[in-house]
């Protein structure tokens, strides 16, 4: 680990275009330092902000997940009171998807993608910024509603109208204050964000590409970071469309879900899970995109089919378009509408199942590594395949009606946004972490991370789904002792707190081995895209001559010119 | 070692990639149309489910007049493309003012209706269903109007200091393609709120 590539032949030529100028190391005050990193362009250091921002967030959040937990730990308790428990668990919802999960993929994205499709920076590097801080000025409204979201009739410190929100729960006659004005400002704010970004990556992909890298040679990342993008931009557009609404009836009293003036509920509903259902596909299809990479490094083979690779990711972008209203059985529709959303909602099922299997055909036959990466991504494989086969239970309308927004569906979707994307987000980070820092995190505190994660995780969510049969709503902040839930509960309990041991170690991990871990080099994993062509950290130029690629894998054919990629395309 | 040593660019192979601008601007209409969706979806699932008046039919007049302006305004903007083409900056700043005057025209055309409106009518955005969708939609759509006119302001003042060149045709057309989206976005706002609504 961690050496040189050495017995590369470097063909005659070639060495008149290598890149021998030395990363320059030109440290500035502490002040220089911090100005150099707000005014900054560029899309690493935007990239990094991205993960560092969405990182604390998921402290904060994880931490109000721990409040609910032990809240919920014995019945009738009151370690916190029931006002304190809907401000709870709306503010990680609401943290969770807009703080942490989408700036953490977005940074991977800003980081990622140029470097991918060998370009020196972002297409509009300065949208790139204010995309950024903006998103980052959202976090701090969300937050400050603490302080100053007491409104006049002194009611509320935070948002507490659970994360989808709810119409007319919203209106100003039944949320008084500025809680909610809070919330829907700070996801109007973070949704522009997430747009600038989206236009960014497309245009990067798609623009951006160096000499060579035609369509069906672009690495899987970008590729899926291009389709996630256009979900962004067709799905969380209605959000902010929404949030305008919502304000309008708030501020200008307007009467979109105004109920006692016309207004209708349901059509908030329909406007939150038109965003709210591709959003799950906005934050897998990153987790995916790790996964195609990770998975064949480590696997020491080439992705398995790739071109259905493409078009499954693309497909999955599609369908998820057309699922919303699986989220609204309840709400009543007439058969026709359960039927369609059933049979759309299993429909997604075929091309995450071509992914899976791929991924699966790609390790079958390999000679795998199994380092901390590889580890999480087994462990995501696993855990996506249950996530996927509760969503296919909870799309029969039928049986939906008797679990909807019981334990059950919170088990299912921590499934999915845990066992999937977290995951695949924790191996991202140990495989990049080389890249973005010059140093390796260290294997051991990582085993240490993944065996805890992956026995919290099982223990918090695969027992949350018995509540959920049993008959426990989400959302209530406390029950009776005579329901049978109270061991169930405290099982997930103590998972949750495992996890949270689990991650500490992992920011301990982060910071300790920023100081003292070895040396990474530029290539540790002996990888096959062209980030890892370069010196870790990067140049802020990133490559001092325009690469030229010829196939998929350009360092394959670098490294092994006897049988390079590009003579089988 | 800090680099893997790359194969390195050939000039003499042609590399095209389509224009950053372009795709950046298709992005963004991509997600204006899609808030231009939504609002036109609430529009249409309100329709006559008012609880109190005015109704559409009693205030609503056709702004046949703005309309025309608007519309044509895409025209004389290509015209203007097309000047910018080909050198002949004379001529682009002339039809990029007329184009400008037409949206002018058109917001001025907007302004007089919803006078009408508030005053004789008194249709504010808190009076009813349709006050609340009427507004938020016209005046999403003049927004952006707005802003349009505000960007190719700054367009005609660099084009009158002569620090427009032709070198800028191809950003002059992402600006362009912005336009057409206002028009063509006013097209479907135009059939929903006086042809379908009314």
């Amino acid at each position: 680990m961690g050496t040189d590539t050495p017995g590369i032949p470097i063909a005659g030529g070639i060495e008149a275009g290598l890149d021998r100028t030395r990363p320059t190391s030109t440290r500035g005050t502490y002040l220089e330092v911090i100005h150099s990193w707000i005014v900054t362009v560029d899309h690493k250091k935007l990239g990094m902000l991205y993960i560092g921002y969405a990182l604390v967030f998921l402290l904060v959040a994880g931490f109000e997940a721990l409040m609910i937990r032990a809240q919920l730990f014995f019945p009738h308790n009151t370690f916190v009171g029931p006002a304190s428990f809907n401000r709870l668990f709306t503010m990680h919802g609401t943290t969770m998807v807009f703080l942490v999960g989408m700036p953490i993929l977005f940074g991977f994205g800003n980081y990622l993608v140029p470097l991918m499709v060998g370009a020196r920076d972002m297409a509009f590097p300065r949208l790139n910024a204010f995309s950024f801080w903006i998103s980052a000025f959202a976090g701090l409204l969300l937050y400050y509603s603490f302080i100053g979201g007491v409104g006049l009739a002194g009611t509320g410190s935070a948002p507490d109208v659970a994360w989808f929100a709810y119409a007319p729960l919203t209106e100003r006659a039944f949320s008084p204050g500025h809680s909610t004005d809070y919330w829907a400002v700070a996801i109007l704010a973070s949704g522009i964000g997430s747009i600038g970004t989206s236009i960014n990556i497309i245009a990067t992909v798609f623009c951006m590409r160096c000499r060579g890298m035609t369509l069906s040679r672009i690495p899987l990342l970008p590729w899926l970071y291009a389709t996630m993008s256009f979900l962004v931009l067709l799905a969380v557009s209605p959000l902010t469309a929404a949030q305008a609404m919502l304000l309008i009836d708030r501020y200008l009293g307007g009467h979109f879900f105004d109920t006692q003036a016309g207004g209708s509920a349901i059509l908030w509903a329909h406007f939150f899970w038109i965003f709210g259902h591709p959003e799950v596909y906005v934050l897998v299809l990153p987790a995916f995109a790790f996964a195609n990479e990770i998975i064949p490094v480590f696997s020491r083979k080439a992705i398995f089919g790739y071109p259905a690779m493409v078009a499954a990711s693309v497909g999955i972008g599609f369908i998820s378009l057309g699922v919303w209203a699986h989220h609204m059985f309840t709400i009543g529709m007439t058969s026709f509408g359960n039927a369609f959303f059933t049979l759309s909602t299993m429909l997604v099922s075929i091309p995450t199942g071509i992914k899976t299997f791929n991924w699966l055909a790609t390790i079958w036959g390999g000679k795998v590594r199994f380092e901390v990466p590889m580890l999480f991504s087994i462990a995501f494989l696993f855990q996506w395949v249950i996530a996927g086969l509760t969503g296919i239970m909870l799309s029969i309308s039928a049986w939906n009606w008797q679990l909807h927004n019981s334990y059950f569906v919170v088990a299912h979707f921590h499934y999915v946004l845990v066992g999937a994307i977290v995951f695949m987000i924790f191996a991202a980070l140990y495989y990049w972490y080389p890249k973005m820092t010059g140093r390796m995190l260290d294997e051991r505190l990582g085993k240490w991370h993944f065996w805890l994660m992956v026995i919290g995780f099982h223990l918090t969510f695969d027992f949350m789904h018995f509540p959920g049969l049993l008959g426990m709503p989400r959302q209530i902040y406390t029950y009776e002792p005579d329901r049978g839930w109270t061991l169930l509960n405290q099982i997930v309990s103590v998972g949750g707190f495992l996890q949270a041991i689990a991650v500490l170690i992992f920011v301990y991990n982060l910071v300790h081995s920023y100081f003292r871990g070895d040396e990474a080099g530029a290539d540790p994993w002996d990888a096959w895209t062209l980030e890892w062509s370069i010196p870790s950290p990067p140049p802020a130029y990133n490559f001092a001559t325009d690469p030229v690629v010829a196939s998929r894998r350009p360092l394959w054919d670098l490294k092994h010119p006897e049988d390079p990629d590009s003579a089988f395309e | 070692m800090s680099t893997i040593p790359l194969e390195h660019a050939r000039d003499a192979e042609p590399w095209r990639l389509p224009s950053r601008g372009v795709m950046g601007m298709a992005g963004l209409i991509t997600a204006e149309s899609t808030i231009f969706t939504i609002f036109v979806t609430a529009y249409l699932y309100y329709m006559g489910r008012d609880v109190t008046g005015p109704t559409p039919r009693e205030v609503l007049e056709i702004p046949l007049f703005g309309t025309i302006c608007l519309l044509s305004s895409s025209g004389f903007i290509m015209l203007a493309e097309r000047a910018i083409e080909h050198g002949k900056m004379m001529a682009f700043t002339l039809w990029w003012a007329v184009t400008m005057l037409l949206g002018a025209i058109f917001l001025a055309d907007t302004a007089n209706e919803w006078h009408k409106l508030i005053v004789h009518d008194h249709l504010t955005i808190s009076t009813n269903l349709f006050g609340t969708c009427f507004y938020s939609l016209v005046g999403l759509h003049a927004s952006h109007v707005i802003v349009g006119l505000i960007m190719m302001l700054v367009v005609l003042v660099l084009a009158l200091g002569r620090k427009l060149h032709p070198a800028h045709a191809e950003r002059v057309k992402v600006l362009a393609m912005y336009w057409h989206f206002v028009d063509a976005v006013w097209v479907v706002v135009f059939s929903v709120i006086y042809i379908l609504g009314r």
